[in-house]
């Protein structure tokens, strides 16, 4: 049985928001104490964390990895490898492959896929609908005894009001939480930039920010005839967030995540045309982007996630329009997130409470804290190692990274999942 | 004077000084198109392609006459009908073609952007002929000579551009050109293709066709293309010429010696009433024409004297 004891810690801890000096012990797997200043004698294994940060492992809902059907995107070994480089114990993957994962026996292929070659813990979602076409809903039933911790058609928008209807009443009466995508897909149907000036320069066809709060609305009126568990997957506009305060005031069971990119970026980025920085939905104004951080500080948007989305350099090397979406992002979730930390605008506690805690809390895991009893999910990392970023030293199979080339501060030194520890950096 | 650009890709990139430039220098080629042997040979032993992902006869035809007046050995190609159709990706393409050592590169493409990356791929001269609904650098310049040439100057003017702002590139340009001189601009249309932020680039937005041509100096009347139909944007030409058509009595409204633009090919009778579109007292859209030609070679020429330089 593991026994080891982290001493000179600085734990971050998002359950009590605090960021002391500290130690924590671990026993079998699990937190078995903590404390604050010196750590106590004991016969555990020492790990001397020298004064670095000490946080739960970050949860990162809507990992795309690609099994099955673009294994040469990326595998789950690949990705296994990322999230650990990246801080990430447990990935909460997405069903948006090909073909998607909407019956029992693609999730069981999966799940045994994800056993044999991931060091960190996989939890898959499911599709909401067959094929995630929006027209019936999958076996919500089963797949939940296969092992589904949520259910969603990604980036489709279930655009037929009924059958979206159903499913949430559905999968309501299964206890299965449902995660949609709002957005109003007529108007963002073809579109690869926010309207405004920039898109307008550019000549890039264009979704307003408005689209966003439309879908959002939409999807709290079935929740107010439904009563379903629903996580809206990015919130990245301004305009969303006073109907998503008025539904959490109401009662309903919603929340909200966002992507790190939205946090860290926007539409400016895509400078001329650059396809890395092609994400969906596409990066808002500076405005919506710090309407979003204040979301996040206040808690109002609940979770941060990397939107982990890996494409090769094919799909990605062609016109803005005609491009593919999406970036990777599991090694770079922290350093990114720790630009806002560096700003002043979200402390660790705060980041860590998006990053780890609150997502546990929505799929109802333990991980997530560091409270005694929880798994010794834990990153280890330096916020101040300041370095370039160079896509090509990624672990993912693909490197479609916006900040390749940028300055990044902040390191991940080592992760442990359970207690073991499955990457240090070298 | 030097032109510091590799690449002809946009008006944004472009000063005040190297739009004069690039005019200056056009002046000199409409004097020699005019004139019985139009042959000059500063682009001799050079190589030019046209490259056109998107169907064209007018701008493609352009291109090759003001190369072939320059003494460049130019080739056509048409896009539709080659390696596009068998799967082979954009960046092949230039790739391809750069390995036959062209020097100047004509691009036209159905997407915003597509150009642009084109023009990071290979080592010649890249003119954007055209890409999606992002620029049209040629045209705007073209369209600045003609209306320099009637005006006699290219700043402090009242222009209007009218019709479907929003997915043209002609308009993207002219606005970007038109405001660098110091003009003022006024767009035109229903706000379905007019979107209001475009008064972001300083210009005036008009719904009302009648108060909008109010004491302007130049009319520039857009194309409405057919698919904007189908699109759903206006309920049927027979309304929108009615409120947006440019005839005599909307132009009325315009200064006297107001002059009438179109970049071509128009719709009789849909945003442009026919007998106007002759009347050589007001319309400029011939000459538009031969200035396209004569602005075609003098940005080729200035793309060619930086060949041969280190990138």
């Amino acid at each position: 049985m593991s026994n080891s004891i982290f001493t000179n810690a600085r734990l971050i801890d998002p359950e009590t928001g605090t960021d002391s000096i500290g130690w924590l012990h671990v026993v079998g797997g699990r937190i078995a104490a903590r404390g604050d200043g010196n750590a106590p004698t004991t016969d555990a294994q020492v790990i001397d964390c020298n004064g670095k940060c000490l946080a739960p492992g970050i949860v990162d809902i809507g990992v795309k990895v690609c099994e099955p059907g673009e294994r040469h995107k990326e595998s789950y070994k690949s990705a296994g490898l990322a999230a650990a480089a990246g801080g990430v114990t447990t990935i909460i993957t997405r069903p948006d492959t090909s073909p998607a994962i909407d019956t029992p026996e693609t999730l069981e292929f999966v799940t045994r896929r994800a056993q044999a070659d991931a060091p960190v813990n996989v939890l898959p979602m499911a599709a909401l609908t067959k094929g995630r076409e929006g027209r019936e809903m999958t076996e919500i039933g089963f797949l939940l005894d296969a092992g589904a911790v949520a259910f969603t058609d990604c980036d489709h928008v279930v655009a037929n009001t009924k059958v979206f209807s159903r499913a949430l009443t559905y999968a309501r009466s299964c206890g299965a939480l449902v995660i949609a995508h709002p957005q109003e897909p007529g108007l963002s149907a073809g579109t690869a930039a926010t309207s405004g000036k920039f898109a307008a320069l550019r000549g890039l066809p264009a979704v307003s920010a408005r689209a966003e709060r439309m879908g959002l609305d939409r999807d709290i009126a079935l929740l107010e005839m439904t009563g379903a568990a629903y996580h809206a997957d990015q919130i990245t506009t301004a305009r969303a967030l006073p109907a998503l305060e008025r539904a959490k005031g109401n009662g309903l069971d919603i929340t909200a995540g966002t992507s790190i990119h939205h946090l860290t970026l926007n539409e400016l980025d895509v400078a001329d045309y650059r396809t890395f920085f092609k994400v969906k939905p596409p990066l808002r104004s500076e405005d919506d982007r710090q309407a979003v951080i204040e979301a996040v500080r206040s808690g109002l948007i609940d979770t941060i996630s990397s939107m982990h989305t890996p494409q090769d350099e094919e799909s990605k090397r062609l016109p803005f329009e005609e491009a593919a979406s999406g970036a990777v992002a599991l090694e770079t979730l922290l350093p990114a997130a720790l630009r806002l930390y560096h700003s002043g605008q979200l402390d660790l506690p705060t980041l860590f409470r998006a990053m780890a805690l609150n997502p546990a809390k929505r799929l109802g895991l333990n991980s997530g804290r560091l409270s005694e009893g929880a798994p010794a999910d834990l990153v280890l990392f330096d916020p101040d190692v300041p370095f370039v970023l160079d896509r090509f030293t990624l672990k993912s199979k693909s490197q479609n990274t916006p900040f390749d080339g940028q300055r990044m501060q902040g390191k991940v030194t080592a992760t442990y999942v359970a207690g073991k520890e499955i990457y240090r950096r070298p | 004077m030097r032109f510091a650009h590799r690449h002809l890709l946009g008006i944004e990139h472009l000063s005040q000084s190297d739009i004069t430039a690039i005019l200056d220098l056009a002046e000199k080629y409409v004097d020699l198109n005019r004139q019985s042997a139009k042959h000059s040979d500063v682009l001799a032993g050079l190589t030019q392609i046209n490259m056109f992902f998107e169907n064209s006869t007018r701008t493609q035809a352009s291109f090759e006459i003001a190369g072939k007046r320059l003494g460049a050995d130019v080739m056509n190609m048409a896009m539709q009908a080659s390696s596009i159709k068998k799967g082979e990706t954009l960046i092949d393409t230039a790739m391809t073609l750069n390995a036959m050592h062209p020097d100047l590169l004509v691009v036209r493409h159905p997407h915003s952007g597509a150009v642009d990356l084109l023009a990071q791929k290979v080592n010649c001269a890249v003119l954007n002929a055209g890409d999606g609904r992002h620029e049209h650098p040629t045209q705007a310049l073209l369209d600045a000579l003609t209306i320099r040439r009637a005006k006699g100057r290219l700043h402090r003017l009242n222009i209007a551009i009218c019709g479907d702002v929003a997915h043209s590139r002609v308009a993207r340009s002219n606005l970007i050109l038109l405001g660098k001189m110091e003009n003022r601009i006024r767009l035109i249309g229903p706000p379905t293709l007019v979107p209001s932020q475009f008064s972001e680039f300083g210009a005036e937005i008009y719904d009302d066709m009648n108060e909008g041509l109010k004491d302007v100096d130049v009319v520039m009347m857009l194309r409405l293309q057919k698919e904007r139909m189908d699109g759903g944007f206006i309920p049927s030409e027979r309304e929108y010429y009615h409120r947006y058509g440019l005839d005599a009595a909307k132009l009325a409204l315009a200064k006297p010696d107001a002059i009438v633009m179109h970049p071509g090919p128009m719709n009789r009778g849909v945003e442009i009433d026919g007998v106007l579109a002759d009347d050589i007292n007001r319309s400029v859209i011939q000459e538009q024409v031969e200035m396209g030609v004569a602005v075609r070679m003098a940005a080729m020429e200035l793309l060619a004297r930086n060949l041969g330089e280190a990138a």
